[in-house]
């Protein structure tokens, strides 16, 4: 069993590695969808305060996505086959939540 | 070198699938994703397991290198298409091996995996065997495109240093890029002296190199000078395969180096100079 599943996250969330202290990592996690459901397969990028790349990842057939970042504001931008999407956030330590719509 | 002699078109590869002499192969980071479907044809490398000598912190030698692409069929006179996922990293990685290794003909997919997914271009499940060659490097590595820790430190103020992780990492903000965890070993920061120009500014969104023009003068504004030899590095030496990809194979630069190494090995090194924050910082 991993941290996360001790701290009762919510099952949208992409699973963590067991060997990942959730107490020292900042991580975003979430769900990508369109109005037909989650997008598997969508390019998620994580641009930083400034809007520069930071990171990207594929989602999971369920839409998942997650990062491993740095307490701050954050953009996550999805590209995918449904469309594309934005959504912003200011990400703490420990798991920060948060669902990007495309269309 | 140029973009012509150094990139495909995705529309290029769709034309060339089954086209004789002609290989793709695939390289990722997630060597899974070529399970989930790949070009018609494609054979898969591992970067980890297949371009990594399996004991030492180091690459394949000839020997092995020459094993590898025995087995998957590779020839010395094929020309070898790598495309994979990450925006062509581990892509341009397996192509500066290629080149390290004097290979005649490679050339990378424009956009690799992502803009062929993006695109609704057909990918597929189907086992693909090929059979054995016997491949002969053309000569041991070609150290004039791969920079060492020594080169490193000897370049503090002296030659370009570029590196082309993301300004958090190049800041000592983050240790790794944001899909990996953070906890490592080595010292955040950055070479002495290094301009910071993400990877990420030489590509469009989908994957694909800018123009040559934006890559010009990216690297212009960033302070580059081109009466010098340039070291480009990132943490593991895949994201500056990229740009030492730009640099070299689309611009053309005649002196560029991959410093493989990169900050994993820098950042824990004893005793050499390390810089903090946005500035490249003083010699």
């Amino acid at each position: 069993m991993s941290a996360v599943d001790s701290c009762g996250a919510p099952e949208q969330s992409a699973p963590i590695p067991a060997s990942v202290d959730v107490e020292k990592e900042t991580v975003i996690t979430g769900v990508v969808s369109s109005g037909d459901g989650p997008v598997g397969g969508a390019y998620v990028r994580l641009l930083d305060s400034t809007g520069e790349f930071t990171a990207e990842v594929v989602t999971s057939p369920a839409g998942q996505f997650r990062f491993f970042a740095a307490p701050g504001n954050w953009t996550l931008r999805a590209l995918s086959r449904q469309g594309n999407g934005d959504a912003s956030l200011a990400a703490d330590r420990g798991i920060n939540e948060i669902a990007v719509a495309v269309a | 070198m140029s973009r012509e002699s150094a990139l495909v078109t995705a529309d290029w590869a769709e034309q060339n699938i089954g086209a004789d002499n002609v290989v793709f192969v695939e390289v990722d980071e997630d060597t899974a994703a070529y399970d989930g479907g790949h070009i018609a044809g494609a054979v898969k490398i591992n970067w980890k397991t297949e371009l990594q000598d399996q004991v030492r912190r180091d690459f394949v030698n000839k020997e092995q290198f020459e094993a590898l692409l025995s087995s998957k069929g590779i020839g010395n006179d094929d020309k070898v298409v790598l495309y994979g996922g990450n925006n062509n990293w581990f892509a341009a990685y397996a192509y500066w091996y290629f080149k390290l290794y004097g290979h005649g003909d490679v050339k990378l997919l424009d956009g690799g995996r992502k803009k062929w997914e993006l695109d609704g271009r057909p990918l597929t499940k189907e086992e693909v065997s090929r059979s054995a060659t016997t491949y002969v490097a053309v000569h041991d590595q070609d150290l004039s495109i791969r920079a060492f820790r020594d080169d490193a430190v000897k370049a503090i103020g002296v030659l370009n240093l570029v590196d082309v992780r993301s300004p958090d990492e190049f800041a000592g903000r983050l240790l790794a890029p944001a899909h990996l965890p953070q906890e490592q070993a080595q010292r955040p920061g950055h070479i002495p002296t290094a301009v910071s120009v993400p990877w990420s500014k030489a590509a469009n969104e989908d994957g694909t190199f800018k123009s040559d023009d934006d890559l010009r003068e990216l690297y212009a504004a960033a302070g580059l000078d081109d009466s010098k030899a340039t070291i480009a590095y990132c943490r593991i030496g895949e994201r500056s395969s990229h740009t030492w990809f730009v640099l070299k194979e689309i611009l053309g630069h005649s002196d560029v180096r991959n410093y493989d190494g990169s900050w994993t090995e820098y950042g824990s090194l004893v005793g050499v100079p390390v810089a903090v924050g946005d500035e490249p910082g003083n010699a």
